[in-house]
């Protein structure tokens, strides 16, 4: 099925050639980094954790949000859903593989990776992270790929994969569960330590992974003769409303907690998201741009007109993907570590390698997403569909 | 023709995936089937301390004592030199023991009132060697572990340098190799190893000095003897006589990870 990459036309190959360098880009930036160590990058002792473990973060629900589409076609056999089940997983695939290469590219003895398998640590939740993520890796790559060749040759997909189906439903949750888990149980790190962190991330993950979906089926749709569908988006929209109310709900729910009991610990971190602390307010912009970027989406969201409209569907599923992004891939992460143990303030500014390794990962991932993408459409287009 | 191909080249693939697994399984084979084999005993040096749960006293009136006739750091000094620890000074500082006023040690806890000289402490901070250690709870690959005598130990050769027993640690006890720590050092000590950048590290409560029967390099080098370190499940040690005196405060108790330093105030 590879063979039609290799026909693509001339844009599509534009497109892999820019992805390619940044790619490129982020990889001398990385032989820099491995030779170098971590110490090019503007983390410290402080905050230990950056923009690549956000990113992942980040990442790990737009690979969870694949769920969206194939729990209402597979155990609801909503049928609009059936055109673009394959974009899910295929979208899954491409947001599994940054996350992997994310961890990597944060190791600071990446030749050791493999020490995770030869002592496998059951009482850690990295452990089960690593499991969770190239399971899902792989049902998405066995899933995803059986669907699409039966669908090639006209026939269903091999009865050997739909147990497979029913398992990734529950593994996709399991996946953001679990990364939420990373967070949620560390003594000490207030800002992370809260019950409601795994429900908090699915929420998240179910409106930004959809709102990507969103646009990438809008972009399809414009530019090759394979239409996703009107109902299939429409119903897309109406999960990214949903899931978006409902994470706002539950940021609104740890603004209460902090500021009602008025605990230090609570409040210190999101003094300094919302307002800065004690002179010190890197972040201070990007959560405001991500708290108004929420608010115009839930307004063209919730307003079913501004819904239909694919033009204002745009805007919105940008603004959602954007706030999110803001929310898990940069302030989420940070914030934990700011104030730190000593309620200490250290500031952390990615530098310019490490801002270009993040975007050889990104890149790479959209490459992967790219050329799965082609191949479904270019069998889509064949068949007719 | 189409079908045959794709049949030759699923073959080819298991074939692939078959030699590639190959060597793993001769070696866990082999694991199983032989005997382990006869390593030479490992005996103890004649004069090597042990306990069962290691802690230290910090008596924090005599360490201001020490302070007040001058800047003291014969602690630390004597820690990061003989262990190799580089000074980079910077946000990716590397310490494994370091002093800290009283309201970074135990915040929270510090208030306005508090009397002035106690304020700026110095208190002495280091790896508390929680009896309940999230850093090792934490780690994948078994890099930090807790050893029978309460010391949390890092296996250098194993961590992988994911930083998560950085997150995990409320003390803010370790640190990264950010860089090759070899350029910062001004004097090395060939008695001990020196990291490569990529690993964690901390304080071990000089596991290397007790197998010898030495006490800790911060012990022995301070003058004020401010430092006491000891066996808490002997009944008859120092550290257990000294807290069933006097009152002590520990770093962080609520978070249930018991630590294993003390401080006297």
């Amino acid at each position: 099925m590879f063979d039609r990459v290799f026909k693509a036309g001339d844009d599509f190959k534009k497109l892999l050639k820019l992805l390619g360098v940044f790619i490129a880009l982020g990889f001398v930036c990385y032989i820099f980094q491995y030779y170098r160590g971590l110490g090019i990058t503007g983390l410290g002792r402080d905050v230990s954790w950056g923009l690549y473990i956000a990113q992942f973060t980040f990442l790990v629900g737009v690979a969870a949000s694949a769920v969206m589409v194939v729990l209402p076609y597979y155990l609801h056999n909503f049928k609009a859903f059936g055109r673009i089940t394959i974009l899910g997983e295929f979208l899954a695939i491409g947001a599994v593989s940054m996350c992997l290469l994310f961890i990597i590219v944060d190791l600071g003895m990446p030749h050791r990776l493999f020490n995770v398998l030869r002592y496998p640590t059951p009482n850690s939740i990295l452990f089960w992270d690593m499991v969770v993520l190239n399971g899902y890796l792989l049902l998405n790559i066995i899933i995803g790929w059986n669907a699409l060749d039966a669908e090639r040759m006209g026939v269903a997909p091999p009865k050997w994969v739909k147990p497979l189906i029913y398992i990734s439903i529950p593994w996709a949750v399991s996946i953001h569960t679990v990364t939420a888990f990373l967070y949620a149980g560390l003594p000490g790190r207030h800002f992370w330590l809260t019950a409601i962190m795994a429900a908090r991330f699915l929420a998240s993950a179910f409106s930004s992974g959809p709102a990507l979906l969103i646009l990438l089926a809008l972009f399809i749709k414009k530019r090759t003769k394979f239409d996703p569908g009107e109902e299939a988006i429409q119903a897309l929209a109406k999960i990214v409303t949903y899931a978006l109310i409902i994470s706002v709900f539950f940021v609104l729910l740890e603004l209460f907690t902090a500021y009602y009991s008025k605990v230090p610990g609570h409040t210190n971190h999101f003094d300094y998201l919302l307002f800065g602390l004690h002179g010190h307010a890197e972040l201070v912009p990007w959560t405001w741009l991500s708290n108004i970027l929420a608010v115009v989406a839930l307004v063209l969201l919730i307003n079913p007109n501004t819904r239909k409209q694919e033009k204002t569907l745009k805007i919105a599923c940008f603004a959602t993907f954007f706030s999110l992004w803001i929310e898990k891939g940069i302030t989420l992460v940070i914030t934990g570590f700011i104030p730190n143990t000593f309620e200490k303030i250290t500031r952390y500014i990615p530098t310019i390698p490490e801002v270009f390794i993040t975007l050889g990962v990104w890149a790479a991932g959209f490459f992967i997403l790219a050329v799965l993408y082609k191949i479904a459409v270019s069998i889509k287009e064949e068949i007719g569909a | 023709m189409d079908e045959k191909r794709r049949d030759f080249l699923k073959i080819t693939g298991a074939c692939v995936l078959g030699f590639s697994i190959l060597p793993v399984l001769k070696v866990s084979a082999k694991q199983v089937t032989q005997p382990p084999e006869k390593r030479p005993a490992y005996k103890d040096h004649p004069k090597a301390l042990h306990g069962k749960r290691w802690a230290m006293v910090v008596d924090v009136k005599r360490c201001q004592e020490q302070n007040k006739k001058g800047e003291c750091r014969k602690c630390i000094e004597a820690c990061h030199t003989i262990h190799n620890v580089p000074t980079i000074p910077s946000v990716k500082e590397m310490k494994w023991i370091w002093k800290e006023n009283f309201e970074h040690s135990f915040p929270g806890t510090a208030h306005e009132f508090v009397p002035e000289e106690f304020k700026e402490g110095p208190f002495i901070l280091l790896c508390n060697h929680c009896s309940n250690p999230p850093c090792v709870r934490v780690c994948p690959t078994k890099a930090t572990f807790k050893r029978q005598d309460g010391i949390v130990m890092m296996d250098l050769h194993r961590c992988i340098g994911c930083r998560y027993c950085m997150a995990g640690c409320p003390f803010g006890a370790r640190s990264f190799n950010w860089w090759d720590p070899k350029p910062y050092l001004t004097q090395m000590n060939y008695d001990y190893p020196i990291r490569r950048r990529g690993v964690v590290e901390k304080c071990t409560f000089c596991d290397e000095r007790l197998a010898e029967g030495l006490l800790p390099a911060c012990v022995e080098a301070c003058p004020a003897k401010a430092l006491v370190f000891g066996d808490l499940e002997d009944t008859a040690s120092e550290v257990r006589r000294i807290l069933s005196k006097r009152l002590s405060l520990r770093r962080k108790f609520e978070l249930g990870t018991q630590p294993n330093v003390y401080y006297l105030v």
